[in-house]
């Protein structure tokens, strides 16, 4: 008996979050090897944009991730700010920051419960929806939408932020939640027997597999795109870097980065207060056309870094458009990390990373 | 039980049936009767664990079918009912047949062994702890063959970890029971409650000098029920639903019932090893009280004692369900390790203190 079983996990399996199929060799619940195999939910987003001008686009950003819908439009929004050298004013960088950072809280809230429910704990997942509500229900009111947002525009934002009542009461009932959830999770001594130690991802590993965001952060890296992104220019916030390497680690610092977005949050809502009307000046949609060029923007999004690149031929559409998103490289780690690993193991490791499907197809 | 028994034989040969029919039928009707109640159970423990969940959770549980959800189950069991049964090609058809069947035996055999008040009890033997320890393993059997005949990977695992499970539970749970053979010094389930009476009602139980004891074999318990945190076999997010993955329609709703009328059985067993069974935890109960010695007062008593093991074990159950609100699943390793090396040695501890606890007891008296 020296064969292995081939075990087909997925794309129909109830915790790949989505249509990921993994290819694992078996031995026993050890796993051998392990082939991730991705494009169930291709969807061509980046061949579409060869077809359409930007502001046709636009509204499409917003699914690449359905969980981080602002950072997508911001990514191409930046994008044709940068190529058309157009500068920010300063209420709009606040609002923008201030959306971006809700919901990157809403997005680890979401993986937090998603995580526990690999681990086969049901509650969290409850708690942390519940909190989400409290955001997406804002960003309703706000936008009329409470996923697919379309609220950034070139050169500034549909409409004048309102109901900034309702962020302050989020940031007043975030903070006792997350105790809350830490009292429950934080030390369970069966979810530090699960995650502890578990799916250590070393630094050099984490950087040759081009490992961004959180993952590579828990790994004692300290990479913040934040830091060097001009439209966090004046806000005060520092990186999330732990040394643990392993899936508590990246738990523990997905929560500590939700008490950092909520801070960055704190800054941009009293500014926002102060601020009076909104004043922008945005570029007319119609019949945009970027200068000859390849224009870049990049953003730190809850998945690890984002990207967007246009190649432009002084058309009215991109002539090549492609977007770099970080649960790509994530599931591409899984191939390293799964190794060695026990079954049941695997689901909490590739868990941990944090992979959402549509924004790694596309 | 032998009065009943007397009394059903005299009503037939009233009517001029002969006895071998009352014989044979004396033991089936108790087992008609079991099926029924044992179903009206099941479907009532379901929508408390979904209510109870969806309570912790803060949501409000099921609420749509009948007042307050309470037709829920049994329009879920109806829609089982009518959906196709789906044989998949290439799995073993006797045995992927069978599986479901044989899993719904022991436990209602397990459930007509447990003495519900001091009178009754279907059947009764001398020995029926260990009669019950063999029943409650049982259904390991139809899950391994469900997992085997299924010839799918995902039940094959679940079927795998299923048996490694029980077989590492098993053993601390006999300790245990050991412990509490030797604290009763009886092997009947009516003689170990009677000796938890006490003129101080609840401090006669056994939950007291085998404290320890209690614990480990709750925690074998949820073990062997393939509860949270033991819910390996099934686990969702890895197995995609364990050993039964491959079961539709009313084969799938006969591994899912079992596993609650085996939750609602194990929570007797319990209350009757470590919570005085149907004794009332006051010393006196309550239809005496309030009725004195009337003979109404000695009916009552019958229902009194069921209820009081009802209560126990339910509130047992509740406690089950909360653990599964509150924890993640153990991983297969862990949780091998922590039979092993957590749970086997300290039931023998507790079985060597039980014993000189006893013997301390015995030579004071």
């Amino acid at each position: 008996m020296t064969s292995s079983l081939r075990l087909n996990l997925g794309p129909q399996h109830p915790s790949t979050h989505g249509v990921l199929r993994l290819l694992l060799e078996l031995d026993g619940e050890k796993i051998l090897s392990c082939e991730p195999e991705v494009g169930y939910l291709h969807r061509g987003m980046e061949k579409m944009a060869e077809k359409m001008s930007y502001i046709q686009y636009l509204p499409l950003v917003d699914r690449i991730d359905y969980l981080a819908g602002f950072f997508y439009s911001e990514l191409l929004c930046g994008v044709v700010e940068n190529a058309l050298e157009v500068e920010l004013p300063d209420k709009v960088r606040a609002i923008r920051v201030m959306l971006l950072e809700l919901n990157r809280i809403s997005s680890h809230l979401l993986w937090i419960g998603a995580f526990l429910m690999d681990l086969g704990a049901v509650s969290p997942f409850f708690y942390a929806f519940r909190e989400r509500e409290m955001i997406l229900r804002y960003f309703e009111k706000l936008t009329g939408q409470r996923m697919m947002y379309n609220y950034f525009v070139f050169g500034g934002v549909r409409k004048d932020i309102e109901y900034l009542e309702d962020v302050e009461e989020i940031l007043s009932i975030l903070p006792e939640k997350l105790d809350d959830y830490e009292k429950i999770i934080t030390e369970n001594p069966i979810f530090l027997m699960r995650t502890k130690g578990k799916g250590i991802l070393e630094p050099k590993t984490a950087l040759n597999y081009a490992i961004t965001g959180v993952n590579l952060r828990a790994s004692g890296v300290d990479y913040d795109y934040r830091h060097s992104d001009p439209l966090y220019k004046g806000f005060d916030f520092r990186a999330v870097v732990m040394d643990g390497k392993d899936s508590w680690t990246r738990y523990k610092a997905r929560v500590l980065e939700i008490k950092e977005s909520m801070n960055i949050i704190h800054q941009a809502l009293v500014y926002l207060k102060e601020a009076g009307k909104l004043e922008q000046k945005l570029i007319n949609p119609l019949n945009l056309k970027l200068p000859e060029g390849d224009y870049i923007r990049e953003i730190e999004a809850p998945r690890g870094l984002a990207c967007c690149y246009v190649k432009s031929t002084g058309e009215d559409k991109p002539y090549r458009l492609k977007w770099r998103t970080g649960s790509y490289y994530s599931v591409n780690l899984l191939r390293e990390l799964l190794k060695g690993e026990y079954l049941n193991d695997a689901i909490a490791i590739a868990g941990s990373l944090d992979i959402i499907l549509p924004e790694v197809d596309k | 039980m032998n009065y009943l028994y007397f009394l059903y034989i005299e009503f037939l040969q009233k009517h001029g049936i002969p006895k071998l029919f009352g014989d044979i039928t004396f033991y089936v009707i108790p087992f008609c009767i079991i099926f029924g109640a044992l179903l009206v159970v099941i479907l009532a423990l379901v929508l408390a664990e979904r209510k109870l969940l969806g309570f912790f959770t803060q949501r409000k549980g099921p609420n749509r079918v009948g007042y307050w959800g309470l037709l829920q189950t049994l329009a879920d069991a109806f829609k089982l009912l009518c959906k196709e049964n789906i044989t998949p090609a290439r799995v073993d058809r006797f045995l992927f047949n069978l599986a479901p069947i044989l899993v719904f035996i022991p436990v209602m055999a397990a459930v007509g062994i447990i003495p519900y008040s001091a009178e009754f009890t279907f059947v009764n033997t001398q020995t029926n702890v260990i009669l019950y320890l063999i029943l409650a393993a049982f259904p390991i059997l139809s899950v391994f063959l469900a997992g085997w005949a299924s010839s799918n990977k995902y039940s094959l695992f679940g079927a795998a970890r299923s048996i490694s499970q029980v077989l590492s539970y098993e053993l601390p749970i006999t300790f245990v029971l050991l412990s509490v053979v030797v604290l009763a010094s009886s092997m009947n389930m009516t003689g170990i409650t009677m000796a938890q009476f006490s003129k101080w009602g609840m401090f006669g139980w056994f939950v007291f000098p085998c404290i320890l004891g209690f614990i480990i074999m709750f925690i074998s318990i949820l073990a062997e029920l393939n509860r949270c945190p033991f819910d390996l076999p099934e686990a969702e997010s890895e197995l995609v639903c364990g050993y039964n993955t491959e079961y539709s329609g009313m084969r799938f709703a006969l591994f899912y019932l079992s596993e609650y009328a085996m939750l609602f059985a194990n929570s007797m067993f319990m209350a009757i090893l470590f919570f005085g069974g149907y004794l009332s935890p006051f010393g006196k109960y309550l239809s005496n009280i309030l009725f004195g010695e009337t003979p109404f007062a000695s009916v009552l008593l019958y229902f009194e004692q069921a209820g009081w093991l009802f209560f126990k074990a339910s509130l047992l159950i509740f406690v089950i369900i909360w653990i599964r609100a509150t924890l993640p699943r153990l991983a297969a390793f862990d949780l091998l390790k922590f039979s092993w090396v957590v749970l086997l040695p300290l039931s023998i501890i507790n079985l060597f203190i039980v014993v000189i606890y006893k013997f301390i007891l015995g030579g004071l008296a």
